[in-house]
């Protein structure tokens, strides 16, 4: 995969602010899908979207990855238009928004987070009537749907109405609606928040088709899977930009270290570091205990000889960061009772 | 606005019409359920009021007004009483409406008419029956001031006079009908509108719309054309089941009928998108809708006369475009009067749908905040 000439990747750590945490200036929208600065949206007195700053480059899958109520879907409805920001700048394929946005949506296919197709009417009657919206004629529409309904599995469903299709099925359809004017950009809100896994996987299939056709993808999920399969990768904490760039290059530059605790007991453990103040995370996984460190101090000594004091027998080993520590290093509330450390508040 | 556009949501509108089957059954079941119900429940002529008879005069005479009074079943005498005050206690124990008192001098007042020959006490505390009995007092008066009735005694004077009294409420569903195509109309098409276009909101349906090329004016007026439709149908079925079941007559030309309703159908659209700009959910514009049924139905003259109104209630009743509707209706079907007589009404209707379909246009913005 590459980068094409993006700007290095910053991790912004828990401590930092914002400002340290953004790539520098991206020069020119040329190569560029989206590009937002000082992106902000106020609901009354909460801010859900805060000083974003964001360069998201041509033919790549762009990921948004964050906790509820982050600010995925409000930024993404901001860049095609839906919403007003309240301060800001966007450019979306050389279009600035909100003023041209009505040009931008010819050239943009945007998949709800809700499935927002016509649960009344059927899969055909559904892509027939984008089509129409989309200016097509019906001999143009009519090719294009069977393309589309042969490509997504839909061919069998064409007479049933939306409403009764699986989550997969509905995915799909949504899909094939968003994409049946051939976007340049494809906006996709939580597209597989009511999907299993396996049509999770040809859904990120088909989505990689896209690319290949030419087309940027802005995705939001709060699945680690799926983050990892992006191209680049954003993390948004409370309206914030918190870390940017590949997922290799973000477990890379993570500032903590991530530790694997194997013992007998691992919630007991788990009971003993509590409170410590360079412990940003632990999670149980099966037997093993495992624990993300504030800094790259080797704290392994530390750590074994503060469960031997408790009682604990534990061998602890280093273990390679994942794209979930970075997540909990960089959306991390103020740990309890530590707020000078935490200071985000 | 493109055309293809437009009809493509029309198309929609109507595949997802024909599926809501709820909907689709409110479209014809409430022009007919409330054709009958106007028709024969609610219903002024006055029928079987429970009545009592106190004769003191006991001529054939007498007994023949009685007889008469009774065949009319307007009231039916179930207590044959001898002394007056017994009156009093039936009407207080509520087990009579009104009583008929025939004095005993009945055959000296009939012939020298010097006084009226009849009395009706009437229990006043019923304002439908008060009306309608004192308007049934005015029977006998008639037939005493009328010489040829005098002359002619009770018996074939007092038959025609009961029905020429009875004629008007007799036809109370001519005068009904056409206003209950107003009422009708503005139930459905105001309700239905509204509810339409925020149904999308509410389902999520908009969000997706408004990040397409589709335009607000698009949207609107596609999803509102097929009630025009369905309002034209709602009229036919009125104009058939009234000509039918309550032999209301059509005395001006069709094509007018057909005219000011389609008007008024497009008034009532515009009242229904300019609520739907107001409403969040399905719910709410369903409250929106029904506070403006209220006053339209009330004070339009479909039910109380306009002329008896104060004059704040006038001034809102030229608002509301009911009003210059049930103006135009009843002048077309049953004065058989023209569009030419009538058109400062359409006139106002025309100016309503400018400012609704303005103020609804203005506040409809492609957005979601």
């Amino acid at each position: 995969m590459s980068s094409q000439g993006l700007p290095p990747p910053a991790l912004g750590h828990p401590g930092s602010s914002p400002g340290q945490a953004l790539p520098p200036q991206a020069g020119g929208g040329k190569d560029l899908a989206i590009r937002a600065r000082g992106l902000t949206r106020k609901f009354g007195n909460v801010v859900a979207v805060d000083k974003l700053d964001l360069n998201v480059g041509r033919a790549q899958v762009y990921g948004f990855l964050g906790p509820n109520g982050s600010g995925k879907s409000t930024t993404i409805r901001m860049l095609c238009g839906l919403l007003l920001p309240t301060a800001g700048d966007i450019e979306v394929l050389g279009y600035r928004i909100p003023e041209q946005a009505e040009s931008l949506k010819r050239r943009i296919g945007y998949m709800t987070q809700k499935f927002s197709l016509y649960e009344d009417l059927t899969v055909n009657e559904n892509l027939d009537f984008v089509a129409a919206v989309h200016e097509f004629t019906r001999a143009k529409a009519r090719a294009r749907i069977d393309e589309l309904l042969q490509r997504y599995w839909l061919g069998d469903l064409r007479k049933q109405l939306a409403g009764t299709l699986s989550g997969g099925q509905k995915q799909r359809l949504a899909l094939a609606a968003a994409v049946l004017h051939k976007p340049d950009l494809l906006l996709l809100d939580e597209p597989t928040s009511a999907v299993d896994p396996q049509s999770r996987r040809e859904f990120w299939d088909s989505l990689f088709d896209l690319v290949d056709g030419g087309t940027t993808i802005l995705v939001s999920t709060h699945y680690m899977d799926e983050a990892e399969r992006c191209h680049r990768l954003a993390i948004l904490d409370r309206g914030k930009l918190v870390a940017d760039g590949s997922p290799q290059e973000l477990m890379q530059a993570l500032p903590g270290t991530a530790l694997l605790i194997e013992c007998t007991s691992p919630r007991k453990a788990q009971a003993a570091l509590t409170g410590r103040r360079d412990v940003v995370a632990m999670a149980q996984i099966g037997a093993h205990l495992r624990v993300l460190m504030r800094d790259g101090a080797d704290a392994r000594v530390q750590l074994q000889q503060q469960l031997h004091e408790a009682g604990i027998q534990a061998r602890v080993e280093p273990t390679s960061p994942n794209l979930e520590d970075v997540f909990v290093a960089t959306t991390q509330r103020a740990p309890r009772g530590d707020e000078a450390q935490g200071g985000r508040a | 606005m493109n055309l293809r556009r437009l009809l493509s949501i029309v198309v929609k509108e109507l595949r997802q019409l024909r599926r809501d089957r709820l909907t689709f059954a409110m479209m014809v079941g409430i022009p007919t359920m409330q054709l009958l119900l106007f028709g024969y429940a609610i219903n002024l002529d006055i029928r079987n009021l429970d009545a009592a008879v106190l004769d003191q005069a006991q001529t054939v005479h007498s007994r023949e007004v009685v007889a008469q009074l009774g065949q009319s079943h307007v009231m039916n005498f179930k207590f044959n009483l001898d002394e007056p005050q017994q009156i009093q206690e039936l009407l207080r124990a509520g087990k009579i409406s009104a009583a008929l008192v025939i004095p005993p001098d009945f055959e000296r007042r009939m012939s020298t008419r010097d006084r009226v020959p009849l009395q009706i006490v009437v229990d006043g505390s019923d304002q439908v029956i008060q009306q309608a009995a004192r308007q049934l007092a005015a029977l006998p008066l008639d037939a005493a001031l009328n010489p040829a009735a005098a002359v002619n005694a009770n018996q074939t004077t007092g038959n025609v006079e009961i029905v020429n009294f009875y004629n008007p409420e007799r036809r109370a569903p001519v005068n009904t009908v056409p206003g209950l195509i107003g009422v009708i109309l503005t139930m459905t098409m105001v309700l239905f509108t509204a509810m339409a276009l925020v149904r999308e909101r509410e389902r999520g349906n908009l969000e997706f719309l408004i990040a397409t090329p589709v335009s607000a004016g698009e949207l609107t007026i596609g999803k509102v054309l097929p009630f025009i439709g369905i309002g034209l149908v709602q009229v036919t079925v009125v104009l058939v089941l009234g000509q039918l079941i309550f032999h209301v007559p059509i005395r001006g030309s069709l094509i007018d009928v057909y005219t000011s309703a389609l008007v008024f159908i497009v008034a009532s659209l515009a009242l229904g998108v300019f609520i739907s700009t107001l409403a969040q959910t399905q719910f709410q514009s369903m409250q929106i809708a029904f506070f403006t049924f209220l006053p339209q139905i009330l004070l339009s003259g479909f039910m109380f006369p306009y002329a008896g109104m104060p004059w704040p209630a006038q001034w809102l009743a030229e608002i509301l475009p009911m009003t210059h509707f049930i103006r135009l209706i009843r002048g077309i079907m049953l004065r058989g009067a023209g569009l030419r007589d009538l058109w400062p009404e359409l006139v106002a209707l025309g100016v309503f749908i400018v400012i609704m379909m303005s103020i609804a246009i203005a506040r409809t913005r492609k957005r979601l905040d």
